[in-house]
């Protein structure tokens, strides 16, 4: 019964962009990390400066990453999607939550243990390469997003040529 | 052999391209702070006929002249819409003149939107700030003949949630069956409950099957560079992403050479061009 629910969970881990294509034998290895959760909208999944020990596969709903700042509430860095992964800090130490991640609406998400997964893949390094090689497409990809929105690029541009 | 002086009252201007028709401000209506919509129609009784993509020349007696995009609807030619957001003199005296208001307009000018393309096909429309003014033309053709596409997908991006352009609009058409309406900002406040992120990761989650998809994109070239890298590393064709690129442009007509974009003059050649027309050259600052 046990093996079942490993695999069941295997199957739906393989089912995610985040670990799609990997081996199955990892995704045994990962299922048993691995647990399915709902969160009611406006529930936290995490807030920040708490353990990173649990981190999500988002597989229905959306999930906003938010600041608090005192004087102007809830400040919304980005918004979360089916395919993406809530929470990248639980990675490297000091393995703490940088901002809120709250649910939009009701989200259906599969939590990965954090200490479970890092003691395995301390044990595994192959397991612990094919892992990082998983999520530093992630980090990159916002790395380079957060650059964009950066460059303020919708601001109003200078008075030359077509003015749209 | 005798000479007979032309009579300057009644000799007609050679049509060089660079005489403006007059047109009258008929509707104004303010879009955003910075940001208006004009209509206008001409006075010399000839409907201002266009494609999707093309622009003119706004011609604002005793100020200047600038290149606009229009952004009306092609199927409704008695009527020239533009959408203007100040940004200088010329932008600045259009978004203030009244309805009554004449000025002069060239065109339409430039190439279109390929939309003959997009027969058959998925056409996702991906616009940022106010690049959702050149492409709303494009979105009216399209949902003229939706029988003839597969489907239709917009996606847009802007800075905040009071920046959205056309935000009845677009609230209307995310409501039309079978058309999809992806909304992103890069920043909200908490009372914000869409998308927060860059357009260009809206991008991938949206097409339905990259190899038969037409992208038509407009907004700032940064981000029209980074959508249509997005757009082909998904899969779509790359002859099949079309941006509507912007430079100084001056007469509209080729003439001039300051809106040159190494081989390409964007009034002339453009400013619509195939994604491989003008990938290599996005990337040459000096350009």
């Amino acid at each position: 019964m046990a093996d079942s629910k490993i695999k069941s969970m295997a199957e739906i881990l393989a089912a995610h962009p985040l670990f799609a294509g990997l081996d199955r034998e990892i995704t045994d290895l990962l299922g048993g990390c691995a647990t399915n959760v709902h969160f009611a909208d406006g529930a936290y999944l995490f807030k920040a400066e708490e353990p990173a020990d649990t981190f999500y596969l988002l597989r229905g709903g959306d999930v906003a990453l938010e600041v608090s700042m005192p004087g102007r509430g809830r400040l919304t860095v980005q918004t979360l999607h089916p395919g993406h992964v809530v929470g990248a800090s639980w990675i490297l130490p000091p393995y703490r939550w940088r901002f809120d991640a709250r649910a939009i609406g009701s989200v259906r998400v599969t939590g990965v243990d954090a200490t479970c997964l890092r003691s395995k893949c301390d044990a595994d390094p192959r397991l612990g390469y094919q892992v990082m090689q998983r999520f530093l497409p992630v980090v990159a990809e916002r790395l380079q997003s957060t650059r964009l929105r950066l460059l303020d690029l919708y601001a109003p541009p200078a008075d030359v040529g077509r003015a749209l | 052999m005798t000479l007979i002086a032309a009579d300057p009252a009644t000799a007609a201007a050679p049509d060089t391209g660079m005489l403006p028709r007059p047109f009258e401000v008929r509707a104004r209506r303010r879009e955003l702070a910075d940001c208006v919509t004009l209509e206008m129609a001409a006075l010399d009784g000839r409907p201002l006929g266009f494609a999707p993509g093309q622009f003119t020349m706004l011609y604002v007696h005793g100020v200047g002249e600038i290149a606009i995009s229009i952004s009306g609807n092609p199927a409704e030619a008695d009527t020239l819409v533009q959408t203007i957001r100040a940004v200088g003199a010329v932008s600045r005296a259009l978004c203030e003149l009244p309805e009554g208001q004449r000025l002069g307009v060239r065109g339409p000018l430039g190439k279109a939107w390929p939309v003959e393309r997009a027969l058959g096909k998925h056409l996702m429309v991906v616009a940022g700030g106010l690049g959702l003014a050149p492409t709303r033309p494009v979105i009216y053709w399209a949902l003229a003949n939706r029988d003839r596409l597969k489907s239709l997908d917009i996606v847009y991006g802007t800075r905040s949630p009071d920046q959205i352009l056309y935000p009845q609009q677009l609230l209307g058409w995310s409501s039309a069956e079978g058309l999809r309406v992806g909304i992103t900002v890069d920043r909200a406040s908490e009372d914000w409950t869409g998308r927060v992120g860059v357009v260009t990761d809206l991008v991938p989650s949206m097409l339905r099957d990259p190899a038969e998809t037409v992208a038509m994109v407009c907004g700032p070239e940064i981000m029209m560079r980074f959508a249509a890298q997005g757009l082909a590393a998904a899969g779509v064709p790359q002859d099949d992403i079309h941006l509507s690129l912007e430079r100084n442009m001056k007469c509209g007509i080729g003439w001039c050479g300051h809106c040159q974009l190494g081989p390409h003059l964007i009034c002339r050649d453009g400013p619509v061009f195939p994604y491989p027309a003008v990938r290599d050259l996005m990337t040459v600052w000096e350009l």
